[in-house]
């Protein structure tokens, strides 16, 4: 699978570079419009990070030279500027998603793995790992062809963590990813550990080959046993 | 009240005065002119019985006016010599009138055959009372008809003439910062409805220009300071990724990782704060407080659960609300979420909608917060330090850009109410 990743700030940008790797993307980057341009225009790529400020232009442009070459889809735009306008547009010119800055970099990993599954022909909507299959079309989760009943929360909570497998999620990530904004509140921490209590007792309960561990009393991570 | 109506309170008296003036003024001419001529002809009649007298001298037998206008009686030198021409105005019965009716009358003396006599001659004079009536509803009516025309003739010059101004305050009054026009299509020749005109496209296009700058100030603000933000979340997840990393560092980097993360809520409220401010959100909607309520709740319920807290809610009316959506539900999932981070295990959430007000109360610490505090910025108990303490000023925020009042009181449990505008 490769990636484009069009960002300017370069710190930034070896940040998404690193992470993606681990996920064994083929990661290529462009720092600014022209370069960007060019390499749109040249190669193909399962999937493009845009920011929308970049120096010599805009990337509401890139988008829109992308949807005339007809090479529209698995676009994300990141970008720092939380600007309805900008989504609406940016929506409309055919990007996937947009996500905000500053942003997890599990959450990027979750948008990119969530957008490539929704827009590849074909191909069930799973995540399969171990004896552990999730359905994400039907939000069914299934340890060795058995079905086991999670509610909405836990089945987000599992969806988020098999798309981040082996990676350690923060529990500000995880609230934000499940909970969205309304996290910003004092006992937050407690509230996940009781969350992930729940999820670790199921998970045990149905046999599924998979862990969650503790990180460093921060967060997470899923672990294949 | 209406230009017209107070330019016709402002005539209304001077009117009413200078057409008073006038009448007594006219009236006192008039009386006077009256007078004299009534003199002239008294004293005309004078010469002519004087003339008389001396060739005919039945007249002198005339003691009393009887038939006649005049009574001659003979008096002493004397006498004579006191009596000097005299106008004065008295009355007499009059036997048409069956009444005492004004007359003017002069008192004179004259010497004939060496015999002195005392002359009286009468007119009949204009009876004032009468005079002063008729003048009294002359002058009533000039001034009603005045007044009459005053009204009309403003009333035309004030849709005609003073069109321009009404259409400047039209498009005024229409004036929105986002996507606002100035003054447009307005046409005319008075001066200072050009300088109102221009006066009015200057302070609008200060307006425009301020309101995009602090747009495009909060816009670059957030992109200095997220991405800063971004960089050193990112890279700090990656670090306590690696392997060969001491637990004891990674308890630091874990610490620096949880301000970064405050430091971006807090920059991600602020901006909220400045965007509500100036007046960024105008996309304004049907809301339908009790969905958003519901939909808040239903967001939140996780949170409830964990604390064990009950949420009812009381709908007593259904409210629609014209607000910006994001706002509205803003607004409404602060307030609930408020009342859940702040309250006790095992409590209780109490949330009433009627026609105009929306309150949520909460059992919690059983004491009451300072209502004059509660709202501002950075205000916060000392026990919950991770929060922000900005989740009630952009409650406020949100309230004063639309005017919805909100207070808050106490009395056993905490009660935080917003009152909307009555349309």
């Amino acid at each position: 699978m490769k990636i484009l990743v069009i960002e300017d700030e370069k710190e930034l940008l070896e940040a998404i570079t690193a992470s993606l790797e681990k996920e064994h993307f083929l990661v290529e980057s462009a720092g600014d419009f022209n370069t960007a341009f060019e390499k749109i225009s040249l190669y193909e790529y399962d999937c493009i990070l845009l920011d929308i400020m970049l120096p010599g232009g805009s990337g509401l442009d890139i988008l829109e030279e992308l949807k005339n070459a007809g090479k529209t889809g698995n676009v994300i735009i990141i970008s720092a500027k939380d600007s309805l306008d900008d989504k609406v547009k940016g929506l409309a010119l055919g990007a996937d998603d947009y996500l905000t800055k500053p942003f997890h970099i599990t959450e990027l990993n979750a948008r990119i793995k969530a957008v490539l599954r929704r827009n590849t022909a074909g191909g069930k909507n799973t995540i399969e790992t171990g004896n552990v299959l999730l359905d994400l079309t039907d939000r069914l989760f299934t340890v060795n062809g058995n079905v086991f009943a999670l509610n909405r929360k836990e089945f987000d909570i599992l969806t988020y963590f098999l798309f981040n497998k082996n990676r350690l999620i923060t529990k500000t990530a995880l609230a934000e990813h499940v909970w969205g904004d309304n996290t910003d509140q004092a006992d937050n921490l407690d509230f996940i550990y009781y969350q992930i209590k729940n999820l670790r007792k199921k998970l045990q309960s149905s046999n599924a080959a998979i862990e969650i561990q503790s990180v460093y009393g921060i967060g997470y991570k899923l672990v294949e046993r | 009240m209406r230009l017209l109506n107070q330019s016709l309170r402002y005539l209304l008296v001077p009117l009413l005065v200078i057409v008073g003036i006038w009448s007594v003024v006219f009236y006192i001419n008039m009386l006077d002119e009256i007078n004299d001529s009534i003199d002239d002809g008294l004293n005309n009649s004078k010469l002519l019985i004087i003339q008389r007298a001396a060739s005919d001298s039945a007249i002198l037998q005339k003691n009393s006016f009887n038939e006649s206008n005049y009574a001659i009686q003979e008096i002493t030198k004397e006498m004579a010599l006191t009596i000097k021409d005299t106008h004065i105005d008295t009355a007499l019965y009059m036997q048409d009138e069956e009444d005492m009716e004004p007359v003017r009358l002069l008192s004179t003396a004259f010497e004939l055959n060496g015999k002195f006599y005392r002359l009286q001659v009468f007119s009949s004079m204009v009876e004032e009372d009468d005079l002063i009536e008729d003048l009294f509803w002359s002058v009533f009516w000039l001034y009603l008809t005045v007044l009459a025309s005053i009204v009309l003739i403003n009333k035309i010059a004030l849709q005609k003439l003073w069109k321009p101004f009404y259409e400047i305050l039209q498009q005024l009054k229409a004036f929105r910062l986002d996507g606002g026009k100035k003054t447009s299509g307005i046409k005319t020749n008075i001066k200072e409805f050009n300088e109102l005109k221009n006066a009015a496209n200057t302070l609008m296009q200060h307006s425009l220009e301020t309101y995009a700058n602090q747009k495009q100030f909060t816009e670059n603000a957030a992109h200095e300071l997220q991405t800063p933000l971004a960089i050193a979340a990112g890279k700090l997840e990656l670090l306590l990724e690696k392997d060969d990393i001491a637990p004891a560092h990674a308890t630091d980097i874990v610490q620096i990782l949880q301000i970064i993360e405050r430091l971006a809520r807090l920059n991600k409220s602020l901006l909220l704060l400045a965007k509500i401010e100036n007046s960024q959100y105008s996309a304004t909607q049907t809301i339908s407080i009790n969905k958003t309520v519901h939909e808040c709740i239903s967001d939140l319920e996780d949170f409830a659960a964990y604390k064990n807290i009950e949420i009812s809610v009381h709908e007593e009316e259904n409210p629609e609300i014209e607000m910006d959506a994001t706002l509205a539900n803003i607004l409404v999932s602060n307030l609930i979420k408020n009342a859940i981070f702040h309250n006790i295990q095992n409590g209780r959430i109490i949330i009433s909608i009627t026609k105009t007000t929306l309150t949520i109360g909460n059992t919690g610490k059983a004491r009451a917060l300072d209502p004059h505090k509660v709202f501002s910025r950075f205000y916060k108990e000392a026990t919950a330090q991770s929060s922000t303490g900005l989740g009630l000023a952009v409650v406020k925020a949100i309230c004063k850009l639309y005017r919805f009042d909100i207070s808050y009181h106490y009395s056993d449990i905490h009660c935080f109410e917003v009152q909307f505008k009555d349309r």
